[in-house]
């Protein structure tokens, strides 16, 4: 076997660690405590949002463009209305200001 | 119609429940499969290294940043570790699901935990979040198609790497954190949502800018969560049951 599979391999490995561990860990404890439950409530927000805080400010005004008008679309549309309407102001901002 | 004839009804429409919520993520992660089998045969994989690694990893930055060092002969403990610190943020996604996968046979967490992404947790989390439950069959809809075209579109870009146009002027290097965006605003009914995006966005900006990528994704969600933890239970609507 080359270097290559088994670096894909233990790539494989250490990312299904990732995403059993958590499950893993937490469900060795019986009761969740409040501020823990709190926290986990808190996840979804708080790792997407690290997705995008950086992007965006090193992004240009095309993508800042897209972004606000796919904030807007979220205050009324659902998710693919709002991915839809980002994806076409990105498109036609970057004709203009690449 | 007999109890299993509705149950079996039931189950399909879940799971076309699923793939319909599937489609956004299939549409914007297309060009990230094909850009990666590209770039994959571009720094010396082979076209089935390439499909293997999107099979058996199915993490679209991790294979980009393993694809990365691999073309800079890096040592492959290093290239392993990098795709560990750039998934490690599920984590923290595998700590949250849990809770509402707990009630599937060991085998069907097994694979769940498998398909977990950045997208199914967030979708799966919402729909916990409305109050439904979530069932094996929905969540197999909604990640299925996005594994499938994921690995598919791997290897087509792979073969055919050299034919992309500009990517650029498509705007396909800034689709994920449009839809990312999206998500983030979907939760925003959480308690404590806008002090935790705004302490992760800190975090990770300042992160982005020290330490460096891909450690900055962990870093701000570490902050966004510790926040929420650390601020009085009243605050987060959690403790009203006890």
């Amino acid at each position: 076997m080359s270097t290559t599979f088994w670096i894909i391999l233990a790539g494989a490995v250490a990312t299904y660690l990732t995403r059993v561990g958590g499950h893993l860990v937490i469900s060795r404890f019986e009761t969740v405590h409040p501020r823990v439950e709190a926290g986990l409530n808190a996840v979804p927000a708080a790792v997407l949002t690290t997705l995008v805080a950086p992007a965006a400010l090193g992004a240009g005004p095309a993508e800042w463009a897209a972004l606000i008008v796919t904030a807007l679309v979220s205050l009324r549309g659902g998710l693919m209305a709002m991915f839809l309407g980002g994806a076409a102001v990105l498109i036609v901002a970057r004709q203009f200001v690449g | 119609m007999t109890a299993e004839a509705i149950s079996e009804s039931r189950a399909r429409s879940d799971f076309w429940d699923g793939v319909r919520l599937s489609m956004p993520v299939v549409v914007a992660s297309a060009p990230f499969a094909i850009l990666f089998g590209a770039i994959a045969v571009d720094n010396g994989f082979s076209v089935l290294e390439a499909f293997l690694m999107s099979a058996l990893i199915f993490g679209g930055a991790s294979q980009m940043v393993g694809i990365e060092l691999f073309g800079q002969h890096v040592a492959p403990w290093l290239i392993v570790l990098s795709i560990f610190a750039v998934n490690f943020r599920h984590v923290l996604y595998s700590a949250g699901i849990g809770r509402r996968m707990a009630h599937w046979p060991l085998l069907q967490q097994a694979l769940g935990y498998f398909i977990l992404t950045d997208p199914q947790y967030a979708v799966a989390e919402a729909r916990a979040a409305s109050g439904r439950s979530v069932g094996f069959v929905w969540y197999l809809g909604l990640g299925l198609p996005v594994y499938v075209f994921w690995v598919a579109e791997s290897a087509l870009g792979a073969v055919f790497g050299k034919m992309i146009p500009d990517t650029h002027a498509l705007g396909i290097d800034f689709l994920l954190p449009i839809y990312f965006l999206g998500l983030v605003l979907g939760f925003r009914k959480r308690p404590l949502w806008l002090p935790v995006v705004v302490a992760s966005a800190a975090a990770s900006i300042i992160a982005y800018k020290t330490v460096g990528s891909p450690w900055h994704v962990s870093i701000g969600a570490i902050a966004g969560v510790l926040l929420a933890v650390i601020l009085p239970p009243h605050h987060s609507g959690v403790g009203k049951r006890t």
